[in-house]
């Protein structure tokens, strides 16, 4: 064997050498994203400052003054409750299948590959399938019903994962107990699985509505692009269009608001409403988030021995 | 713990009313049109019903309007207006999903002829276009042949229009758009615009406002009733076609000739709400009161 | 079995099921909840590739003439549906994306899971978790209103580099209005950070501490056990969070098309304007009748997306099979 191009010394100083300046890498690049997030933060703090304000929130949208949010806010959260109204029941009952029953079979196999495929799929796409199928072919027209059943179609898959996750964290030694008291396995799932599983599934329901709340391309094309002036919230008719408790009617989210004043606003405040908007849009967002942690372990504590 | 989950669900249930009850009165404040008034623009007569309307973004705000006005005059009377493009628009009420689709041009250009067939269409005002440039461009006016060279290519800097010397960037609609259509139609004369190098499309007004007010050299086409809002006004130049002033005035003569009709279409005739919608956008308040104040021309 | 549910009959010692355990209900009700997504996954391939083939067998186009670089939907005669500046831009925006978005990404992920001591991760963390909600509309304002400009503002019309012998190294166009390929690219380099790094230091957690502290007990530095053990052992998770973040890229639509200037060419400088398969869509559905050529050309660019994410899907498969099986 040759002699080492250098000594031992030298190739140990110039690892810690190269370890140093990596070391420093890696934290600018932290120092970085912290930074850039930082400043888009400040950035929306700054321009919605003047903006938001509860009146912001509660009044409907102006061509003259500034104006405010009401209706599309109203309507990201129907939407929101819609979705969830019709994904988190079938959601955990898939979840419960998967973690529970699901042999290693072809057809688990399937649906694995399913919920992979969804979670890829453009929502872009979906919103177009929406469009074909709610908009024209059962001729509804933009409905808040067809968008929430667009987005059925993402949320139900991401949902069944979830649940399944939050369910497999049920530790099995609660199943085996509670099984060789006699329980029926539908019986141990009802009793003493779900409970244990709940602050994880709300967790996953709080997540998912998180990324609901922000979608605007599948309601681009399903629920519509207008700009709802009032809502007479005394109208409690489900099936009348003009009431705003009706699935039944266009409704344009929170979302959908900023990208169509991004594109046609008129008037003098277009700027500061759709940074208003934006601001609102993050700060709930956020809230949804931090509270799905929040939240996710207050229940844990409290529901279960630890 | 339960009692925990049930508070949080009493507290979000009692939530949502306060803001339902504020909401409420948060409506007395809004105004009940354009031009603040509401008595004027009350229909003849009322007919109740639900329609939905949708369509062109640029007809958007004026079919609103009046759908506002006449819903507030009119109790029972439901309509709903939607934007989702004169494709759109034609689309769906061509398949019977809207009550009436709104265009920018005419069926026959966008559709098949046996479906665009059984389409009526209802003129009901005239919408405008005006080309701009940036701020640095400082010349008024541009002939139809100029506007030929230019678009398509042939003219490329700003002095040989008797402008600043700048290269000329374009700033197209969308293919699909009616805006692009009509400009094509009627300014170019169907002539093969410039592609790729400097040019740039953008999608919607506003993206086309802030491109020509940020680019030097740049120039556009953008709705009247966009260039006529004092927020954008200050910040293009607004150019004459053939030495004519793009007015409301010019428009409805004719001598301003960018300007082309806003459709309204029915699947067959119209009856009920609809017809009596139809009546009310030709009718003399939306005509002669509303319509001017949304920089639109008057089809009567 | 050896006891007996409610359920149950004894019959002798043995018990035989009764009728609701033959019938299983709650199985039945939670098997089709969980089926439920094969069929809309289903649904969603049969609809759109129906709307897609729809071009080429009611419209009468041949493959070959979505595969031309001419879109000229407008023209006299016969319109022109070529498809290759869509998929050239889409592929020309996400890979520059990928390429901004990677190695900051993984150079997180490993600052993150290697490097950061507690209250760093504490406070990076949720700050990543906030990116990731942060809505596809507000990155596109945030993009339109800050970085467009920003661009239109520092570029002058003509870039070139010469050097003192070689002479003219490049010459190209400026940014203009700002509304270019590297807009996009940047938009979504920042949007599909959070991706990447969370699926990267998922990866890098599931490598066993033994060869962390193995490389160590060798005399080994920190950076030489990231580079030598550590990423080729990630790798595979490493490479699928590339691949998902690339998904993630093609498909956004709204933030891109807010940028990214739309002009329907095939991708030459980064400073030009380009088109993706997403913001034609976005540009031109509104604007088309349902059943006519323009818009079943658009159906077609969404099969081609609802192709590529499928493909993404297969992709990452492979990825972490061949780990298996090493």
């Amino acid at each position: 064997m040759t002699a080492p191009a250098r000594s031992l010394k030298e190739s140990t100083s110039r690892a810690v050498l190269v370890d140093r300046v990596a070391t420093s890498a890696l934290w600018l690049t932290g120092a970085f994203v912290l930074l850039l997030l930082g400043s888009i933060v400040l950035h929306f703090l700054l321009a919605a400052w003047g903006v938001v304000s509860p009146g912001f929130i509660l009044s409907d949208p102006s061509d003259e003054a500034l104006g405010g949010v009401l209706p599309v806010l109203w309507n990201s959260v129907y939407m929101l409750v819609l979705v969830m109204l019709i994904s988190v029941p079938v959601g955990i009952l898939g979840g419960i299948y998967m973690a529970e029953y699901a042999p290693q079979n072809a057809v688990t196999g399937a649906i694995r590959f399913a919920q992979e495929a969804i979670g890829s799929v453009p929502s872009i796409v979906v919103g177009l399938f929406g469009m074909i199928v709610f908009v024209n072919t059962f001729r509804w027209g933009f409905t808040a019903l067809g968008g929430a059943l667009a987005l059925t179609f993402f949320n139900l898959p991401l949902m069944t994962r979830l649940a399944e996750q939050a369910l497999r964290g049920v530790p099995a030694e609660e199943r085996s107990a509670s099984l060789a008291l006699g329980a029926s396995k539908w019986q141990t799932i009802r009793h003493v699985v779900l409970p244990l599983a709940i602050p994880g599934l709300i967790t996953a329901v709080i997540l998912t509505a998180g990324r609901v709340f922000g979608e605007a391309a599948v309601l681009l094309f399903t629920s519509g692009i207008g700009t709802p002036y009032h809502y007479d919230f005394a109208n409690l008719s489900l099936t009348d269009p003009a009431s705003p408790w009706s699935p039944f009617r266009p409704a344009t989210t929170l979302s959908v608001y900023i990208w169509k004043l991004n594109s046609e606003g008129l008037g003098a405040h277009v700027r500061e409403v759709v940074d208003g908007s934006a601001a609102v849009l993050i700060a709930l967002v956020f809230f949804f988030n931090l509270g799905a942690r929040g939240i996710g372990r207050l229940l844990t504590k409290r529901l279960t021995a630890s | 713990m339960l009692s925990g989950l049930r508070r949080l669900a009493a507290l979000a249930i009692a939530g949502t009313v306060v803001v339902s009850a504020c909401s409420s009165s948060a409506a007395t404040g809004e105004p009940g049109g354009p031009d603040g008034t509401m008595g004027p623009g009350a229909p003849a007569e009322c007919v109740t019903g639900s329609i939905t309307i949708s369509g062109s973004t640029a007809m958007q705000p004026l079919v609103a309007a009046a759908a506002r006005q006449y819903a507030s005059a009119c109790a029972g009377a439901t309509i709903v207006v939607n934007g989702g493009g004169s494709g759109t628009g034609l689309s769906q009420v061509a398949q019977g999903a809207v009550q009436i689709g709104n265009s920018d041009v005419t069926a026959q250009s966008k559709m098949a002829t046996p479906e665009a067939d059984e389409l009526v269409d209802h003129v009901v005002a005239k919408q405008g276009w005006i080309v701009v440039t940036n701020k640095d461009v400082t010349i008024t006016n541009l002939t139809t042949q100029q506007n030929v060279d230019i678009w398509t290519g042939k003219i490329t800097n700003w002095k040989d229009v008797g402008g600043p010397d700048l290269p000329i960037i374009l700033i197209f609609r969308p293919q699909s758009s009616g805006t692009r259509a009509t400009f094509k139609k009627l300014v170019l004369g169907g002539a093969t615009e410039a592609a790729g190098g400097q040019t740039l499309t953008g999608d919607s007004n506003g993206t086309v406002t802030q491109a020509v007010s940020k680019t030097d050299g740049a120039v556009s086409v953008i709705g009247f009733a966009y260039y006529d809002d004092p927020a954008n006004k200050p910040l293009l130049n607004g150019l004459q076609l053939d030495g004519v002033d793009a007015t409301i005035a010019n428009m409805t003569t004719g001598t301003y000739k960018l300007s082309a009709e806003g459709h309204m279409y029915t699947l067959g005739e119209p009856s009920g709400l609809t017809k009596a919608f139809l009546d009310y956008m030709l009718g003399d308040y939306v005509q002669h009161t509303l319509i001017p104040s949304l920089s639109y021309a008057p089809i009567a | 079995m050896t006891h007996a549910t409610a359920n149950q009959r004894l019959i002798g010692l043995r018990a035989r099921p009764g009728l609701r355990d033959r019938i299983d209900l709650p199985r039945r009700i939670v098997f089709a909840a969980a089926a439920s997504t094969i069929v809309l996954v289903a649904l969603l391939l049969i609809f759109i590739s129906w709307q897609g083939i729809a071009l080429f067998v009611r419209d009468g186009y041949a493959v070959t003439d979505v595969l031309s670089p001419v879109w000229d939907p407008l023209a006299e005669g016969r319109p022109q549906f070529g498809l290759l500046p869509f998929i050239g831009g889409t592929i020309a925006v996400t890979g520059l994306a990928l390429l901004f978005s990677t190695p900051l990404s993984v150079g997180l992920a490993l600052f993150l899971s290697e490097v950061a001591p507690g209250w760093a991760r504490a406070i990076v963390q949720p700050a990543l978790e906030i990116f990731v909600g942060i809505p596809s509309v507000v990155w596109g304002w945030l993009g339109i209103t800050i970085l467009v400009p920003f661009l239109a503002d520092i570029s002058p019309r003509q870039i070139s580099l010469s050097l003192p012998v070689v002479g003219q190294v490049f010459s190209m166009p400026g940014f203009l209005t700002g509304f270019s390929w590297l807009a996009g690219s940047l938009v979504l380099a920042v949007m599909i950070l959070p991706t990447i790094t969370s699926i990267t230091y998922d990866s890098l957690r599931a490598v066993p501490q033994e060869l962390r502290t193995g490389s160590l007990a060798l005399g080994t530095t920190r950076w030489q056990t990231i580079r030598h053990i550590l990423l080729p052992a990630a790798l595979p998770g490493i490479l699928t969070a590339v691949v998902l973040g690339m998904t993630r890229a093609a498909g956004e639509a709204l933030a891109v098309q807010m940028v990214i200037g739309n002009a329907p060419v095939l991708p030459a400088a980064v400073t030009q304007p380009v088109t993706t398969l997403t913001s034609q869509i976005t540009l031109d559905m509104g604007n088309t009748v349902f059943g006519e050529p323009w818009q079943d050309a658009l159906w077609t660019m969404s099969l081609i997306l609802l192709a590529l994410s499928m493909a993404s899907v297969v992709l990452v498969r492979v990825i972490n099979r061949r780990r298996a099986v090493a």
